[in-house]
C-alpha cells in the first residue's frame, strides 16, 4: 500500500472509517429485520424496497461490498505486519494483565465474523442475486405474496444455523466492545465525551447482536410449534 | 521471610547468537529487595562459580532513567504498576516463585546481550523531530512573556514525563511505539512555543516511526497500563488527531 | 612549579563577564566547521554543550556509556533550577543569588565565577521555556516557584518533582536536533579510558566500544569533560550506578589538577538503607522540606520503642516530638541547607533517637502541612466547619499535587503510605562538589582540556545548595563554555584535522589494553563488587559526614590496603572482546581506588571545617563547623605525582572583594 495508506496512522484511520460506516449499516440491517417479529407486511415491503430501489442496489449495496471487504483485507493486512513486528515471541506474555481479551483478539473476532458473512451471502445474498439478476424476477413475489419473510423463516428452522448465528453475533458483540470507542480513539477523538462514547459503545456492542439473536430465535422458536 | 525462587532467564551471547532460557536458582532472597538486588545476588553468584553474570540495562536506579527494561512474568516492568524494573520488590513475588525474565521483544529492538536490547529506534525517532527549533543562544524571550494555561503545562508535563524505556512496545501485542512518539508529540503541540512547527514533527516523527519497523496500534491500552509514568492514551489520540490535520493541510 | 592562573577579569564583579566575553577572541562560522570537539558526557552540562557547540557550527562527537544521552544521571534532579527572575516579586536579584550560594558554599568558592552563574541563571529559565520545557505555572499561566534550603526567597523554578528529567530532555531535543543535522556525532555505549595529550595539548579520547568491546581512538582539537561527580566513591549513594570518575581521574594522571575532592556533599533526605544487599540509595526531593517538618522523639524510651517496632510515629504526642532543626536553627528550620540538615540528622541518631530498625534514620512528616493545607482548600471552596477527615482529604489532594510522584516512590520502595504516617530519611551521598580544577574559561591545567557541570570544582564551595546544580550544569554548557572555548580554539583554525596514528595514541591504547587484559587474565577470587562495597565502607565510616585526623589516617592505609588487593584478587570473568559489563566496572573501581585516597588525604590537609567537610576535632561548642579563613580560606589543587599519596598541593587563594568573610548562620 502506498500514499496516504502507508503511513500506520493513516491506516488505522481507514479502519475507524470503515468501521464506523459498517457499525451504522447494523442499525439498519437491525431496524429492518426487527420488523419481522411483529409485522409481516412491514418486514416484506421494507425488504422489496431495499431490494429494488436503485439508489440502495446499484449505490450503497457496492460501498457497503467495498467497505466490508476493505476493513477485512486491511485488518488482516496490519495483522500480518503486527505479528511480524515481533520477530522472538515471548516464552510468557501475560497478555491478559493490561488488555482484554477483545481488545488482543480481534483478528479472531474479526474471523469469526467473516465467515459467518460467507454464510450468511449463501443462505440470503446469493440467492437473492440470483433471482433478481440472474432471473430477472424483479417481482419479490411467490406464490402471490412477497417471498421475503417467508424466506427468512426457512433459513431458522434447523438448528444448526441458529446455533451458528447466535455464536457469530455473540463474536460481532465482542468485537463491537473493543471495536466502537476503539474507531474513536483512532480518529483523534479522546476527551471529555470518551466515558460517554464508550458507555454508549458497550451499550451498542451488547444490543444490536443481541437484537440479530432475538430474531433468529424468535424465527426458529416460533415455527417449532408448527 | 526470605523467599527461595526459581529464575528462568533468557540468555544470549550477542547480536548473532540464537539465544535460549536459562533456568538459576537463588535462595535466601529478601522482600525489602529490589527485583535488580535480586540479580545482583545472582550475578555475584554467577561470578563466583566462574561464570559470566546476567548483562542487563540499568542506571539510576530510582525509575527515571529509563536504562531498566525487563519482561517479567509476561508484563513489562514485572506485576507492579506504575513503576520500573528497579523499583519492583520482590514483596511482590512469594518463596517457591518460578520467574520469567526476558529481554524487551520488538523487530526494532533486537538484542545485544542477554537481557539488553538496543533501543536506538528510540533515537531515531526524536531526531526526526522531538524538538523544538531554537537555538540556545540565550536570545529567547523573557520566560513569562508568553503565558500558558496551567492546564495545558499540566497535560504537557504529564506527556513529557515519558522516560523512554520502551515498555510501551514491549507490552504491545503488536510492539507499536505509538505511546511513545504520541508523549513527544503532545508535548509540544500543547504548547505554544511547539505549535509553530507542530505538523512538520509529527509527520516526520511518524514517518520515522514506520521506518523502524514498529506494528500498527490496535487501542488495548495495555501500554498505557504498563507504562511506568501512566502516559495517558489520550495522547495517541491528540497525535492521531495531529497527524490528521497535518495530513489534510499538508 | 606550576603556578595556578584562575584568569578572573579585572573589573567590577557584575561587568567582568560582560566585558570578558567582549574581548575574547572569537572563530569566524565558516573557520568553525574546521575544529572538533569532543564531549564526554552528555547530562546537563555535556548535553547543553553539545547542542550549543553544534548550532554555532564545530563538529561535535558526543560520548556517553548509556544508550541515550537521556538517561544520564541528571535527570535524577527532582525538586528545581534556581534562577534571580524575581518573578515573586521577594527582593531576588542576581545579587542575592551569588550571596546566597557563597555564603551556602562557606566562602570556598571563586567569587567571579559564581557572580557569573548568577548573571545567567535568568536565560537558562528563558532558553529552557523556548525549547519547550513544561515548567510548572500557577493559575494565571505564569511560572512558579518554590522555596529551597539555604535561601530566603522563592526562586526555584520546578517541573512537578522531575526537573532534571524535563531539562535534560530540553537539552536532548536540542543535541537530537544537531545529530539529526549531522552536526553532532553521538557515540552511544561508549566509555573514554583515557585522554590523550599531544605536545601538551589535549587532542583526543580512547574510548570503549561497550558493545563491541573495540577500543577506539577519536582526535579532536579540544576535549571537553562533563561526566559528573564521584559520588560513587561510597558505592552506596544517590548516584546512578554507572555514575564513575574515570574520565575525570584520567584526566587528573594525564595533568589536569584535582580541586578539593574532599568536598562532598551528603543530601539529608534519602531513603534509609534497609540491608547489606543495597545497591544504592533513592533521594527524596528536597523540596519536600518546603512542607515536611523533621523531627525524632523527644525521650529515649519512645525511640528505642520505635526501633523495635513497638510504638508507631503517630502514637508520640506532639509535645513529645523534638522538630530538632526548627529548636536549632529557628530562622531558616526545615530549610536549613544540606550539610547542616545532615549533620543535625546524624547527631541526633548518634545520639540514640533513630527511628529505624538500624537506629539511622528520622521522620519527615506532613501531617502539619496537610493540615494546614486541608483548612486552606477548603475555606477556597467555601465549606464551612470541615470535618477532620474532610480537611485530612482536601489537603492530601494538594500535598499529592505538589510531590505525587516521590510520595508514590516512597511507597514502592518503603512499603509505607507517606500520607499516614511520616517518611523516614537519612543522609546519603548525594554530589561532588570537589571535582577538576578549572580556571574562569573552564579549561583545567592542561590546554585544551576542559571540564564543565558536577566533574568540575566548580562554583558551590564546600556545599552545594538545592536547586544550584542544575542551573550550573545549564550555564557551563548554554552559556559560559560556548563562549570561552572560542579563545582557545581561534589559533587552531589552520591547524587540520588531527591524526589519530600517532605514538601519543599508540601509548595511550596499549596502556588501557594491556590494562582490560590484565583484568581477564587476573582470575582472583573476588568480584569488582566485593571490592567497591570495602572501599564505600572505609569512605563513609571513616571519610564521611565527620572525620577525624585518625580515621582519615587510618581509612589512607586501608584504602592503600585495598587498592594493593583488588589488583592481585580481583577475578573479572567473560572475555575481553565483545559486552562485559563485570569489565566496565573494574576499569571503574580501579580509579575509585585511587581517587578515594586522594580524597581522605585532601580531607586531612583540611584543618578546619566547611561545609560538607566536617572535621570532629574543628567544631564550636554547640557543634556547628568551625571555619578556619586565616589559614585555609583557599581552594586545595592536587597535582598528580605517580601515584595518590606522592600528590603534590597547590593553593589557589580565593579573595572576597565583594563579600565580607563571615561565620555562616542559619540561626
Amino acid at each position: 500500500m502506498s500514499g496516504f495508506l502507508s503511513s500506520t496512522i493513516a491506516r488505522k484511520v481507514a479502519m475507524a472509517l470503515s468501521a464506523l460506516f459498517l457499525i451504522f449499516f447494523l442499525i439498519i440491517h437491525l431496524a429492518v429485520n426487527l420488523t419481522s417479529l411483529f409485522s409481516v407486511d412491514l418486514f416484506n415491503n421494507l425488504s422489496h424496497f431495499m431490494g429494488t430501489n436503485p439508489l440502495i442496489q446499484y449505490a450503497l449495496q457496492p460501498v457497503l461490498i467495498v467497505g466490508v471487504v476493505f476493513h477485512f483485507v486491511l485488518g488482516f493486512v496490519l495483522e500480518i505486519k503486527n505479528r511480524k513486528s515481533r520477530g522472538v515471541k515471548y516464552v510468557k506474555y501475560n497478555g491478559a494483565a493490561n488488555a482484554t481479551w477483545m481488545s488482543r483478539n480481534m483478528e479472531i473476532s474479526g474471523g469469526v465474523i467473516l465467515a459467518f458473512i460467507v454464510l450468511h451471502f449463501i443462505d440470503f445474498w446469493f440467492p437473492e442475486m440470483n433471482t433478481k439478476y440472474v432471473l430477472g424476477d424483479m417481482s419479490g413475489m411467490l406464490d402471490g405474496e412477497y417471498r421475503y419473510f417467508v424466506e427468512l423463516q426457512h433459513k431458522f428452522v434447523e438448528p444448526w444455523r441458529v446455533v451458528v448465528y447466535v455464536l457469530a453475533f455473540i463474536l460481532l458483540s465482542l468485537h463491537l466492545l473493543h471495536g466502537f470507542q476503539s474507531a474513536f480513539q483512532s480518529l483523534g477523538v479522546n476527551n471529555k465525551y470518551t466515558s460517554c462514547i464508550k458507555s454508549f459503545g458497550n451499550f451498542y456492542a451488547i444490543v444490536v447482536p443481541l437484537g440479530f439473536i432475538i430474531i433468529a430465535l424468535f424465527h426458529h422458536f416460533s415455527q417449532l410449534n408448527h | 521471610m526470605n523467599m527461595n525462587l526459581t529464575l528462568k532467564i533468557w540468555r544470549q551471547k550477542n547480536a548473532q547468537d540464537k539465544g535460549k532460557m536459562v533456568d538459576y536458582k537463588v535462595t535466601d532472597i529478601s522482600e525489602h529487595m529490589s527485583f535488580l538486588e535480586m540479580l545482583d545476588v545472582l550475578n555475584e553468584q554467577l561470578v563466583s562459580n566462574n561464570e559470566e553474570p546476567v548483562a542487563f540495562d540499568h542506571d539510576c536506579r530510582e525509575g527515571i532513567c529509563g536504562m531498566c527494561s525487563l519482561f517479567i512474568n509476561g508484563e513489562a516492568h514485572g506485576p507492579d504498576r506504575l513503576i520500573t524494573t528497579c523499583q519492583l520488590h520482590m514483596r511482590k513475588f512469594k518463596d517457591g516463585d518460578t520467574i520469567y525474565i526476558e529481554p524487551w521483544r520488538a523487530k526494532a529492538f533486537p538484542v545485544i546481550k542477554d537481557l539488553i536490547v538496543d533501543r536506538m529506534a528510540f533515537e531515531r525517532i526524536q531526531q526526526a523531530g522531538g524538538f523544538i527549533s531554537v537555538n540556545t543562544s540565550g536570545n529567547t524571550t523573557d520566560a513569562n512573556a508568553i503565558l500558558i494555561p496551567k492546564k495545558d503545562a499540566d497535560l504537557s508535563m504529564d506527556a513529557a514525563s515519558c522516560i523512554g524505556c520502551g515498555a510501551c512496545v514491549a507490552t504491545c501485542k503488536n510492539s507499536s511505539a505509538m505511546l511513545f512518539v504520541a508523549a513527544k508529540v503532545s508535548q509540544f503541540a500543547l504548547l505554544p512555543q511547539g505549535k509553530v512547527e507542530a505538523a512538520d514533527r509529527v509527520m516526520n516523527m511518524v514517518r520515522q516511526m514506520d521506518l523502524e519497523g514498529f506494528g500498527n496500534c490496535t487501542n488495548t491500552a495495555a501500554c498505557e497500563v504498563e507504562c511506568p509514568k501512566g502516559i495517558s492514551l489520550e495522547n495517541i489520540a491528540r497525535m492521531n488527531r495531529e497527524y490528521l490535520c497535518a495530513s489534510i493541510a499538508g | 612549579m606550576t603556578t595556578l592562573n584562575s584568569k578572573i577579569p579585572k573589573g567590577p564583579i557584575k561587568d567582568k563577564w560582560t566585558d570578558y566575553k567582549n574581548k575574547i577572541n572569537l572563530v569566524n562560522p565558516a573557520n568553525k566547521r574546521n575544529i572538533d570537539i569532543i564531549i564526554v558526557g552528555t547530562g546537563l552540562a555535556g548535553g547543553s554543550a553539545a547542542a550549543t557547540l553544534a548550532e554555532q557550527g564545530y563538529n561535535v562527537k558526543a560520548f556517553a556509556y548509556q544508550d541515550s544521552p537521556r538517561r544520564a544521571h541528571s535527570i535524577a534532579a527532582q525538586g528545581g533550577i534556581n534562577a534571580a527572575k524575581n518573578y515573586m516579586g521577594d527582593g531576588d536579584s542576581n545579587y542575592r543569588l551569588f550571596y546566597d550560594t557563597v555564603k551556602g558554599g562557606d566562602y570556598r568558592s571563586r567569587e567571579a565565577n559564581v557572580y557569573r552563574l548568577a548573571e545567567v541563571s535568568g536565560n537558562i529559565i528563558d532558553q529552557c521555556v523556548a525549547q519547550g520545557v513544561p515548567l510548572a505555572r500557577d493559575y494565571g499561566g505564569q511560572l512558579d516557584n518554590r522555596s529551597f534550603g539555604g535561601t530566603l526567597v522563592s526562586r526555584t523554578f520546578y517541573a512537578k518533582g522531575q526537573t532534571g528529567q524535563q531539562l535534560l530532555l530540553g537539552a536532548y531535543s536540542a543535541m537530537n536536533r544537531q545529530i539529526g543535522r549531522g552536526k553532532i556525532e553521538m557515540f552511544n555505549r561508549h566509555e573514554m579510558l583515557d585522554v590523550v595529550i599531544v605536545n601538551g595539548k589535549a587532542r583526543g579520547i580512547i574510548a570503549r566500544n561497550l558493545i563491541t568491546g573495540e577500543i577506539e581512538r577519536h582526535s579532536a582539537h579540544a576535549v571537553v569533560i562533563a561526566s559528573g561527580g564521584y559520588g560513587n566513591v561510597y558505592f552506596l549513594s544517590t548516584n546512578a550506578m554507572g555514575s564513575n570518575a574515570t574520565a575525570a581521574w584520567k584526566s587528573h594522571k594525564r595533568g589536569a589538577f584535582f580541586a578539593n575532592p574532599c568536598f562532598t556533599q551528603i543530601h539529608p533526605t534519602c531513603i534509609p538503607r534497609s540491608g547489606d544487599y543495597q545497591s544504592k540509595l533513592t533521594l527524596m526531593s528536597e523540596s519536600l522540606r518546603n512542607d515536611g517538618r523533621i523531627w525524632v522523639p523527644k525521650k529515649l524510651e519512645d525511640a528505642k520503642a520505635i526501633q523495635q517496632g513497638k510504638l508507631k510515629p503517630t502514637e508520640i504526642a506532639e509535645e513529645d516530638r523534638d522538630y530538632y532543626l526548627e529548636r536549632r536553627y529557628p530562622s531558616f528550620g526545615n530549610l536549613a541547607p544540606r550539610d547542616i540538615s545532615s549533620r543535625a540528622a546524624k547527631e541526633r541518631c548518634d545520639a540514640g533517637y533513630g527511628v529505624n530498625a538500624t537506629g539511622e534514620a528520622v521522620y519527615l512528616d506532613f501531617s502539619s502541612a496537610i493540615k494546614r493545607y486541608g483548612t486552606e482548600k477548603a475555606r477556597v471552596l467555601g465549606i464551612e466547619n470541615p470535618s477532620k477527615e474532610k480537611i485530612t482529604e482536601l489537603g492530601e489532594a494538594v500535598i499529592e499535587e505538589k510531590y505525587g510522584n516521590l510520595f508514590l516512590m516512597y511507597e514502592k520502595i518503603v512499603d509505607e503510605n507517606p500520607y499516614k504516617t511520616p517518611m523516614m530519611i537519612y543522609p546519603a551521598t548525594h554530589y561532588t562538589m570537589g571535582g577538576l580544577w578549572v580556571d574562569y574559561n573552564l579549561m583545567t591545567t592542561v590546554p585544551g582540556l576542559y571540564c564543565i557541570g558536577e566533574a568540575n570544582f566548580s562554583d558551590h564551595g564546600a556545599n552545594r545548595l538545592g536547586a544550584s546544580a542544575l542551573m550550573q550544569g545549564l550555564a557551563d554548557g548554554y552559556f559560559v563554555l560556548p563562549y570561552t572555548i572560542g579563545d582557545y580554539l581561534a589559533p587552531d583554525i589552520k591547524t587540520g584535522k588531527i591524526p589519530t596514528d600517532t605514538p601519543e595514541f599508540d601509548q595511550a591504547e596499549k596502556e588501557i589494553k594491556d590494562k582490560l587484559d590484565f583484568f581477564i587474565n587476573n582470575k582472583g577470587t573476588h568480584s569488582v563488587d566485593y571490592f567497591h562495597k570495602k572501599l564505600g565502607k572505609i569512605m563513609w565510616d571513616k571519610v564521611g559526614m565527620a572525620r577525624n585526623e585518625k580515621g582519615l589516617k587510618e581509612a589512607i592505609v586501608e584504602i592503600q590496603q585495598l587498592r594493593e588487593e583488588f589488583w592481585k584478587d580481583v577475578k573479572v570473568p567473560g572475555e575481553i572482546s565483545g559486552m562485559n559489563t563485570e569489565l566496565e566496572k573494574a576499569m571503574r573501581v580501579a580509579d575509585f581506588l585511587e581517587l578515594g585516597e586522594l580524597f581522605a588525604k585532601d580531607a586531612l590537609e583540611r584543618k578546619e571545617s566547611c561545609g560538607g567537610h566536617f572535621r570532629e576535632e574543628y567544631q564550636t561548642e554547640e557543634g556547628e563547623a568551625l571555619r578556619d579563613d586565616v589559614n585555609f580560606a583557599f581552594v586545595s589543587v592536587w597535582e598528580y605525582k605517580g601515584k595518590p599519596s606522592d600528590a603534590v598541593l597547590h593553593k589557589e587563594e580565593l579573595k572576597f572583594e565583594e563579600l565580607e568573610l563571615k561565620t555562616r548562620s542559619y540561626k
